[in-house]
């Protein structure tokens, strides 16, 4: 980990810039390893401060998910609604903590045959630079 | 159940009028219209009469006038058109559970010592956006940093709270199709009820207007065979269907509390407030369990504890159907059936007026309406009504009724209020 990544703040405009450069970029707290897929300056379970960025692999399962019709201004601008749903819900990582992540490379008209703990992946090309959700695709 | 801390009011806090605006769609009433018409229907409904001026304090849930209204600061607004001023008033915020949350402050303003007389209420004007903007109005509700960013809607939030528990357990759609129909016959007999129909009624009427406009009449077998339809009953986030979520409502509510050893002065039917509990929860990237919310659980554990009773001494119980899911999982939260029981428990009617464990009599959020600033405490004022024998061709045929429950979530379990309320 380099001195410049170490240097920069917990926020959600870091994790958010990291994404942007190809990094998937978590925060793990040094005193008793709780990983964390959200920017968080303190861990909000053992309430230590001593947190560092802990490089996240983007490997995944699909614990839970939901297949939009009604989607909210910003998905509709990319052409999503009642006759393009998309998938979006929460994925198990690797490394244990849960995140909300929309899933592409599904068939959202047909949710029915997305199977449950289906493996995803990170989808760093399909994170869009204005609007940077974070994207997770089949494995 | 949760353990938790016993913790007792100071002194006891008793509930002794209620009011209700009508709930529905209201183009040209705004939040302060709707409030004044819930207060007045609170003035007519208590035996003794009351005056703004006897009022010596007020709480007050809205969510988001902000946004749906461009009206910030609320509380004052209402306290001078109800001629309040200048009693203090503050507004509470806490998504859909804002007047839950009042009403909570209410009580522990009495209880105190500082105040006798508190009005607490919630009123939200939501119909002035078209649905998608209230779609993000509600958004706004969710992390708007890690949620948000994924295209997480509320109904899809609820969504997915559905599929995890349709993999974990024996849910299926017809389960959540059924919350819905039950409500609707509730909904059908409340005055103020924003849809007072069934849905047999809503897909008979949909057969007439085709038969009128000479269109093919679509042959539904029955109102889960109408549910089913998706011409009838679209997507809105799978496994959810239109019919699975509460509608978009203007309305208010407002609830007098005064200190128990003076309730008489105003009825001489108060209804106590047995047990109070709030908690917090967290996303649901970072919940517990994906079927569950946790705080819903610590809420009613404080309740019962304060209250001194458990789950099967509850009557009659308003829960937070925001979706139809929502109110199954209520239904195990709170300990009325075992975590997976609760689809079968409204397969098998137990939920129903008719059951051993009905769950809102008022309708619910889905045909009463919610107008999520108000629907905490119009959740308190139907389980009064339910206590006082007063809720019409609704009431509980139940002459041991003696304890009803309420149970406010705002967000996906970011906040959750309980209360228990008890008869005399």
């Amino acid at each position: 980990m380099t001195t410049e990544t170490e240097s920069r703040p917990f926020t959600a405009a870091s994790f958010y810039a990291f994404l942007k450069e190809g990094r998937f970029m978590g925060v793990r707290c040094r005193e008793n390893g709780n990983i964390y897929a959200e920017a968080r300056p303190l861990d909000p379970v053992s309430h230590s401060r001593d947190m560092e960025w802990h490089e996240l692999s983007g490997r995944a399962t699909l614990s839970a998910f939901t297949c939009i019709s009604v989607a909210p201004a910003s998905l509709e601008a990319k052409g999503y609604g009642r006759n393009n749903p998309y998938c979006t819900g929460i994925v198990t990582l690797a490394e244990g903590p849960r995140i909300s992540a929309r899933i592409s490379g599904v068939d959202a008209a047909n949710p029915q045959n997305i199977p449950v703990n289906l493996a995803v992946t990170l989808a760093f090309d399909e994170i869009d630079g204005d609007d940077p959700g974070l994207v997770f695709r089949p494995a | 159940m949760a353990t938790v801390r016993s913790r007792r009011l100071a002194r006891p806090v008793s509930i002794v009028g209620a009011g209700l605006s009508q709930f529905g769609a209201y183009p040209g009433k705004t939040s302060r219209d709707l409030f004044v018409e819930a207060f007045q229907d609170l003035q007519d409904t208590i035996d003794q009469g009351i005056s703004a001026q006897d009022i010596e304090a007020g709480y007050l849930g809205n969510y988001s006038a902000d946004l749906f209204e461009h009206q910030g600061h609320t509380a004052p607004i209402m306290a001078d058109w109800l001629g309040m001023t200048p009693t203090p008033i503050t507004r509470v915020e806490n998504a859909c559970a804002s007047s839950g949350s009042a009403l909570r402050e209410g009580v522990m303003a009495i209880a105190s010592g500082m105040y006798d007389v508190v009005l607490v209420g919630g009123v939200e004007k939501m119909t002035s956006l078209p649905t998608e903007g209230v779609t993000d109005v509600l958004a706004s509700a969710a992390d708007g940093l890690y949620e948000v960013p994924a295209g997480l809607t509320f109904p899809g939030i609820f969504g997915a709270i559905a599929k995890a528990h349709m993999d974990r357990y024996e849910t299926n759609l017809n389960h959540l199709l059924k919350v819905g129909i039950k409500n609707h016959e509730n909904g059908k007999l409340n005055p103020k009820a924003q849809f007072r129909q069934t849905v047999r009624d809503m897909m008979e009427r949909r057969r007439a207007r085709a038969e009128q406009r000479g269109e093919p009449v679509p042959e539904w077998d029955d109102e889960l065979d109408f549910l089913n339809d998706a011409r009838a009953n679209p997507w809105i986030a799978w496994p959810l269907r239109l019919y699975d979520c509460a509608p978009i409502t203007d309305g208010a509510s407002c609830v007098l509390l005064v200190a128990s050893d003076i309730a008489n002065q105003f009825t001489d039917r108060p209804v106590g407030v047995a047990g109070i509990g709030q908690a917090t929860g967290r996303p649901l990237h970072d919940a517990e369990e994906l079927t569950s919310l946790s705080a819903a659980k610590i809420a009613a554990a404080q309740a019962y504890e304060m209250a001194g009773i458990g789950p099967d001494d509850v009557g009659v119980a308003e829960v937070h159907d925001c979706f139809t899911i929502a109110e199954i999982v209520a239904s195990e939260d709170l300990g009325f059936f075992a975590p997976g029981e609760g689809p079968h428990a409204v397969d098998e009617g137990r939920t129903a007026r008719t059951g051993d464990r009905p769950i809102n009599t008022s309708g619910g959020l889905k045909s009463k309406g919610h107008p999520v600033g108000a629907s905490g405490v119009a959740q308190v004022i139907e389980v009064y009504k339910q206590l006082r024998g007063e809720a019409g061709e609704r009431q509980l045929d139940n002459p041991n009724l003696e304890f009803g429950l309420t149970h406010n979530v705002g967000g996906t379990g970011g906040t959750c209020v309980v209360n228990v309320l008890q008869r005399g």
